[in-house]
C-alpha cells in the first residue's frame, strides 16, 4: 500500500528532526531517509526578508498530488512536506520534503520529484523586503523550474 | 442566470486591482477563461494594469489549474494570479 503523505502549510517554523524521527520512530524497516529545506536567502545582504503569499486549500491540494504521485511511483514509506507562510528572514526555513523507504534511489526520487511540482504547480508567491528600504519587487517564476520537472516525464 | 462567483487575486494582481477577492455577477456572454480576462480588463484601470499581458496570468476554476480557452462553466471560485515562486 502506497505511504500516506503528511501534508503541511502553516506560519510556524518546524523541527527537521523531529520530523524525521516522526517518520522512523519504532520502525526497522526503513533503510534511507532523503530531505530537502529550502531556506531564505539574503542575496548579497540586499534583502531583509521574503513574504511568502499562498492560496489556502489549493496549495495543500497541489503538494497533497504531487506527493501522492511520488508515494505511487516509488516504494516509498514516508513522505512529509511543510511549506512555510508569511514574513520569513534569511536563514530561515521556508520548505522541508522528507521521503523515506528501504532504498536510497527511491527517497533521493521521491523528494525531489515532489519539490520540482511544488515549485510550478503549488500556489506560493514571494515578495522580497529589501534592507535599503525601497519597495521589494515579487520574485520571478524561473524557466529552469518549468525544465526541471520535465525530467520525471514517463 | 444570475449566480454570484468569488473571485480571488494573488500577488502582483492583488496589488494591482487592490483587493484580494469579490463576489461578482458575471456576465451571461463569457464562455472561457479568455472571454472573462478580457471583460475584467475593461472594468478599471486597476484590472487594466494587473491584465496588461493577460497570457502569463494563471487561472484556477474551484483550485484547478485551467488553460486560457477553457470554458468556465459553472465555476463558483475563480482565482488568477502570476506563475507560482514558492519552494
Amino acid at each position: 500500500m502506497a505511504a500516506k503523505p503528511d501534508i503541511r502549510v502553516q506560519a510556524e517554523d518546524f523541527d527537521q528532526a523531529d520530523e524525521i524521527s516522526s517518520l522512523t520512530r519504532g520502525r526497522t524497516d526503513i533503510g534511507a531517509v532523503a530531505t530537502f529545506t529550502g531556506l531564505c536567502r539574503s542575496e548579497g545582504e540586499s534583502l531583509s526578508a521574503l513574504e511568502l503569499e499562498h492560496y489556502p486549500g489549493m496549495a495543500e491540494a497541489k503538494i497533497m498530488q504531487a506527493a501522492q504521485r511520488a508515494c505511487a511511483r516509488w516504494p516509498l514509506d514516508g513522505m512529509t512536506v511543510i511549506h512555510r507562510y508569511g514574513v520569513i528572514q534569511p536563514g530561515e526555513q521556508i520548505v522541508l520534503v522528507i521521503a523515506t523507504s528501504r532504498h536510497r534511489d527511491a527517497a533521493f526520487d521521491g523528494a525531489r520529484y515532489v519539490m520540482d511540482f511544488l515549485k510550478t504547480d503549488a500556489p506560493f508567491w514571494k515578495k522580497e523586503h529589501r534592507t535599503d528600504g525601497q519597495a521589494g519587487d515579487w520574485v520571478d517564476a524561473k524557466e529552469s523550474d518549468e525544465t526541471a520537472k520535465k525530467r520525471w516525464a514517463e | 442566470m444570475s449566480a454570484t462567483t468569488k473571485l480571488m487575486y494573488f500577488s502582483w494582481i492583488r496589488e494591482r486591482v487592490g483587493a484580494s477577492e469579490e463576489i461578482l455577477t458575471l456576465p451571461d456572454n463569457l464562455d472561457t477563461v479568455s472571454d472573462l480576462l478580457s471583460w475584467m480588463k475593461t472594468r478599471n484601470e486597476g484590472f487594466a494594469a494587473a491584465l496588461e499581458f493577460p497570457d502569463i496570468i494563471r487561472v484556477a476554476l474551484d483550485q484547478e489549474h485551467v488553460e486560457h480557452d477553457a470554458p468556465i462553466g459553472s465555476a463558483k471560485e475563480i482565482a488568477l494570479f502570476p506563475p507560482m515562486t514558492g519552494g
